[in-house]
């Protein structure tokens, strides 16, 4: 039947999670709306802003541009699912110590991109990092802090001291 | 979005057959230029058909002089491949780090973007695009803004491209979405140089008057004194024709310098 719901199987902060979900939801209303975890952001909603982003078996991707039966037996990762209990992650951690977020909106997106990229990058190199921040906008704190807190992050991966 | 319906096919078989009995069927790979046009209604499938999954379609394969490289592979994946740098580094700079985790060579051909970086690889290798149903060469793949020879339900499987002496592409990137407002990739290969432009007219184009002036010198010098009419190119809010025109030249040089 066109349009009609259809299960979905998918795994969400490593929770296995089962839904009848229509094929028009994108991945970020299923997140946001049927789950209830709002700490994926909705910018824009046409890929620009990166608010949205989420892990797809391990790769940073924008909600937004996702549908969610895309995810069908893929591994999400979001926000909510990124410290253990309350022990912050360590990207989180070197965003918090650089003052990188100010009213917070952009930062569940800056963080999703920011463990990908610690997860990529062999050297803390500026422009690399910036390169791979290329799709989050943050209209208030400005770059510098986000930029040296991912650097904290991929040195801290390394074992070296930030 | 319209409503639609839609299919995981499990094998390239059943994703051939997919589309009957729907009236606009489509193929879904990435969703990065196909899930923005259906939230705006620009495209209004009755079904989607995931072809991302199909093993034939993420294949990586090394052949004697060339590199073969499934519709399904994301821009991520290639940017990381060592076999061709150039086609590496193109890879790499198209959109932003989601976007390449998400989007695919296939999904970014058959779109046919008329900034598409992918298509200024395919134009400047002359790699083949192989279909459900035949081979493509790439001179007579792409036919203008948005169109391209693949025909209603023509799946592309795989890419085959001649890997070249040397190569590179230099662009000028539209800061904020990463397309390149002009971009140029310049191939030198056993038979022949191959100079091919993307962001500046309908679709991707060769420069024969560059190629023959690379042939009988391969250096950025050899370029000097050629120009680019601006009549057929792109004019937008983000360059005029005459400034792309300007651009072809500048990025073609830098192209064959850069070249390795
Ligand atoms: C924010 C943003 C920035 C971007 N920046 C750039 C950039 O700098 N440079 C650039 O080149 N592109 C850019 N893109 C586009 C991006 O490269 C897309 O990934 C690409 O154009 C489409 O690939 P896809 O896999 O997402 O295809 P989809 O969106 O899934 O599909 C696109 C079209 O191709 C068809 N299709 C898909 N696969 C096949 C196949 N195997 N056979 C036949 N038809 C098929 C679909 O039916 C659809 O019509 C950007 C996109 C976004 C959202
Ligand atoms: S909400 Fe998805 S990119 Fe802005
Ligand atoms: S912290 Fe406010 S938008 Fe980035």
């Amino acid at each position: 039947m066109e349009g009609g719901e259809m299960r979905l199987t998918l795994t969400v902060n490593g929770k296995p999670i089962t839904a009848e979900v229509a094929p028009t939801t994108l991945l970020s209303a299923f997140l946001r709306e049927t789950l209830g975890l709002t700490g994926t952001h909705q910018g824009c909603d046409t890929g620009q802003c990166g608010a949205c982003t989420v892990h797809l078996d391990g790769r940073a991707v924008k909600s937004c541009l996702v549908l969610a039966h895309q995810a069908e037996g893929r591994d999400v990762l979001t926000i909510e699912g990124v410290a253990a209990g309350e022990t912050l992650h360590p990207v989180q951690v070197a965003f918090r110590d650089r003052h990188a977020l100010q009213c917070g909106f952009c930062t569940p997106g800056m963080v999703m991109t920011a463990l990908d990229l610690a997860d990529r990058l062999e050297t803390a190199d500026e422009d690399a990092i910036r390169h791979g921040l290329d799709g989050n906008l943050c209209r208030c704190t400005g770059y510098g802090p986000i930029v040296a807190a991912v650097a904290d992050a991929v040195r801290g991966r390394k074992g070296e001291r930030p | 979005m319209m409503p639609f319906d839609f299919r995981r096919p499990a094998s390239l078989a059943e994703a051939l057959m997919a589309g009957e009995g729907a009236a606009e069927p489509r193929y879904l790979a990435g969703g990065q230029s196909l899930v923005a046009a259906l939230k705006l209604r620009l495209a209004q499938p009755d079904r989607l058909i995931d072809i991302t999954r199909l093993p034939e379609l993420r294949q990586i394969r090394r052949e004697p002089g060339r590199l073969v490289i499934g519709a399904a592979v994301t821009h991520a994946e290639m940017a990381g491949l060592s076999d061709c740098a150039a086609l590496a580094d193109l890879s790499g700079s198209i959109g932003d780090l989601q976007v390449r985790n998400m989007g695919t060579l296939g999904g970014a051909l058959a779109h046919a973007d008329p900034a598409s970086d992918h298509a200024a690889a395919v134009l400047g290798l002359g790699a083949e695009i192989h279909t459900d149903r035949r081979v493509i060469t790439a001179d007579d793949f792409f036919l203008g803004m948005f169109e391209t020879a693949l025909e209603p339900g023509e799946l592309v499987i795989e890419i085959a491209y001649p890997l070249p002496l040397q190569a590179a592409y230099a662009k000028v990137r539209n800061p904020a979405s990463g397309y390149p407002v002009v971009g140029v990739f310049v191939a030198r290969t056993r038979e022949c140089i191959r100079v091919a432009v993307t962001g500046a007219g309908d679709c991707a184009f060769r420069l024969s008057a560059f190629e023959a002036a690379l042939a009988r010198d391969f250096s950025a010098a050899a370029l000097a004194g050629l120009v680019v009419s601006p009549d057929a190119l792109n004019r937008d809010l983000h360059a005029s024709a005459e400034y792309r025109a300007h651009l072809v030249g500048v990025l073609a040089a830098r192209a064959v310098e850069a070249a390795r």
